[in-house]
């Protein structure tokens, strides 16, 4: 554990309210050289809105930001892009691209005025393209792929923008087990080079898996947060999730499961 | 299937340039060599007599000057406003800048007020148009881009509805004299007139093509353009400015050219890709090559009669249009 690592992000008292009121409140989240942070929470808790208000998207109303060091509100787009990548849940299939020019547009904040992109930003892109696998991919419009191609070359994107910070919403909510695995290795392997990861996730066994600490949004505000192995018990999830929910260890790995009892199973452990 | 392409060098961007150019160029040369009354090749091997001369240097070059021009601007804003609604099937004329123009135009027109002083008019009606549009689609400090689409859509349907209540105010005398006003054509262009319109066209493929990347991560949509570091408030304001300008000047000057902006640019995408770096330029030259060669047939399809441009232009556009929409749809197999 790297204990007394940078801190790359750091979110004091955030709110940040839409005009119907919804929103996030008072929201307190760091994440340091190494780690990876979980977003979790259940639906409408605020999580991609707190992805876009710590990404510069939209501005809080109160609370500070700081990306790496420096007071988020202070620094241009070009500087935050340079700080932190962003990949969105969606990539829209409009896009007119192929996957590489896709993935060349995370060098943007890299490149000055008119500058066109170097053979040094085409490698890195067609780098990025092959850590996600997805090399073949590489000249194919991305009208033409899948949503879970897509995905991938959205994380590619990120990845080409080289940024200390890499932010995720839902990054596997197109992806198959293999691609997930893949995806969360490449990120321990990304923050295992010093840099930081936060996502949002749903999958709960993939958070306790990968995770180094969680922060549970619910209603705007943060239920519960702190080492992953600590903060997701039964007790914790069946509360923020308004849902019965088992956690155990796994015999062989050793791995947290977390498992969320159906109508089926909760009838069966009441008749035992 | 489309082509694999790899991503845009500058040494693609000059290939493509120079190609347009040429292209450009023979357009250039077949409309100021051929007409109603042809100077053509023979004539131009054999040297040039004072007639010929005088219609070579005083008719024709000023009028595919100003077809070029008015092309190239249409063109352009057809690329602005294309990246600004992230829809290629959105055309110079979506926006209600050109009602606003055409408004302008029809009320001075009946007013009475002289000729060379009606575009004038009709650019003071789109800039004013321009203005309105701004401030009605700004939202909370953001240039809302569904807004603004609607507004304009607006906009143009209101300007409609006024030029039909000042026709059926207007003596038989006006009332033509509008139609002919609203029918799109090359104009007669002073040299201040054809100044502005080809410097703006030139400014807008400059601006346009500069601000190729930027544009280009428009296409992730608004938040992602912002998480990539563009500054997309800026963008879309100047973007927006740019195409509106450029309509304006166009509708003013030369009514209401359909198509060019829809066909030219779909036309570059398909065949370089949809860089704008390489769009813009590529589509001022193409744009341009387009209407010189289109206002070549308006003047020799029914010798000695002259067509509107616009007619030639709407009778490509129009089923050319139909096409791609169907094309679009099958690709999403919708």
């Amino acid at each position: 554990m790297a204990e007394a690592s940078v801190s790359l992000l750091a979110a004091r008292g955030v709110g940040f309210a839409y005009r119907d009121g919804h929103g996030v409140d008072g929201v307190d989240l760091e994440v340091r050289a190494g780690e990876i942070v979980g977003l979790l929470g259940p639906n409408g808790a605020g999580k991609s809105t707190l992805v876009r208000v710590l990404s510069g998207v939209l501005a809080p109303y109160r609370g500070s930001i700081r990306i790496g060091g420096r007071e988020l509100s202070s620094l241009a787009r070009l500087e935050v892009a340079r700080a932190l990548a962003v990949v969105p849940q969606e990539t829209p299939a409009e896009l007119p691209f192929t996957a590489l020019e896709t993935v060349l547009l995370g060098r943007h904040p890299h490149l000055a005025g008119l500058a066109f992109e170097s053979e040094r930003d085409l490698e890195l892109a067609r780098a990025a393209l092959a850590r996600l696998g997805a090399d073949e991919l590489a000249d194919r419009p991305l009208a033409e792929l899948s949503a879970g191609e897509r995905q991938r070359v959205a994380a590619a994107r990120a990845l080409a923008q080289e940024t200390p910070l890499l932010v995720l919403d839902e990054p596997t909510s197109f992806l198959d087990l293999r691609f997930q695995v893949e995806l969360f290795d490449l990120l321990r392997e990304f923050a295992s080079e010093g840099r930081g990861v936060l996502t949002v996730l749903h999958d709960l066994n993939l958070a306790a898996e990968y995770c180094d600490r969680v922060v549970l949004l619910a209603g705007g505000t943060v239920a519960a947060a702190g080492e992953a192995a600590a903060t997701l018990t039964y007790t914790t999830l069946t509360r923020v999730y308004g849902t019965e929910i088992y956690v155990d260890l796994n015999d062989l790995t050793g791995s947290l499961v977390v498992t969320p009892l159906s109508s089926r199973a909760r009838r069966k452990l009441a008749s035992t | 299937m489309r082509i694999a392409r790899a991503p845009l060098s500058p040494r693609r961007l000059a290939a493509a340039l120079a190609a347009g150019a040429l292209v450009l160029a023979a357009a250039l040369a077949a409309g100021a060599l051929f007409g109603a009354s042809g100077v053509g090749w023979a004539s131009l091997a054999g040297g040039l007599d004072a007639g010929e001369r005088a219609i070579l240097v005083e008719v024709r070059l000023p009028r595919v000057a100003a077809a070029a021009a008015l092309g190239a601007a249409l063109s352009l804003a057809g690329v602005a406003f294309q990246a600004l609604l992230r829809n290629p099937l959105a055309d110079p004329y979506v926006l209600g800048v050109s009602g606003g123009a055409s408004l302008g135009g029809v009320v001075a027109l009946v007013a009475g007020v002289p000729g060379a002083i009606l575009p004038l008019a009709a650019f003071a009606g789109a800039l004013a148009t321009l203005a309105g549009l701004e401030r009605l689609a700004t939202v909370g400090g953001r240039l809302d881009v569904l807004t603004l689409l609607l507004t304009g859509a607006v906009f143009n349907a209101t300007s409609a509805a006024a030029i039909v209540l000042v026709q059926v105010l207007a003596s038989r005398e006006e009332l033509h004299a509008v139609v002919a006003y609203l029918l799109g054509r090359v104009p007669v262009l002073g040299g201040g007139a054809l100044a502005a319109l080809g410097g703006a066209a030139l400014l807008g493929a400059l601006a346009l093509g500069a601000r190729g990347r930027s544009l280009n991560a428009l296409a992730l949509g608004e938040e992602g353009a912002m998480q990539v570091g563009v500054d997309v408030e800026r963008l879309k304001r100047g973007v927006f400015v740019v195409g509106a300008l450029l309509t304006a000047l166009a509708v003013s000057w030369a009514g209401l050219v359909g198509f060019v902006g829809l066909v030219v640019p779909h036309l570059v995408r398909r065949l370089f890709g949809p860089d704008h770096r390489l769009l813009a330029p590529l589509a001022a030259l193409g744009g341009a090559a387009f209407l010189v060669v289109a206002d070549l047939v308006a003047r020799l399809a029914m010798v000695p009669r002259e067509l509107p441009v616009g007619a030639i232009t709407a009778l490509v556009g129009g089923p050319f249009f139909l096409v791609v929409l169907r094309r679009r749809r099958e690709a999403r197999g919708g």
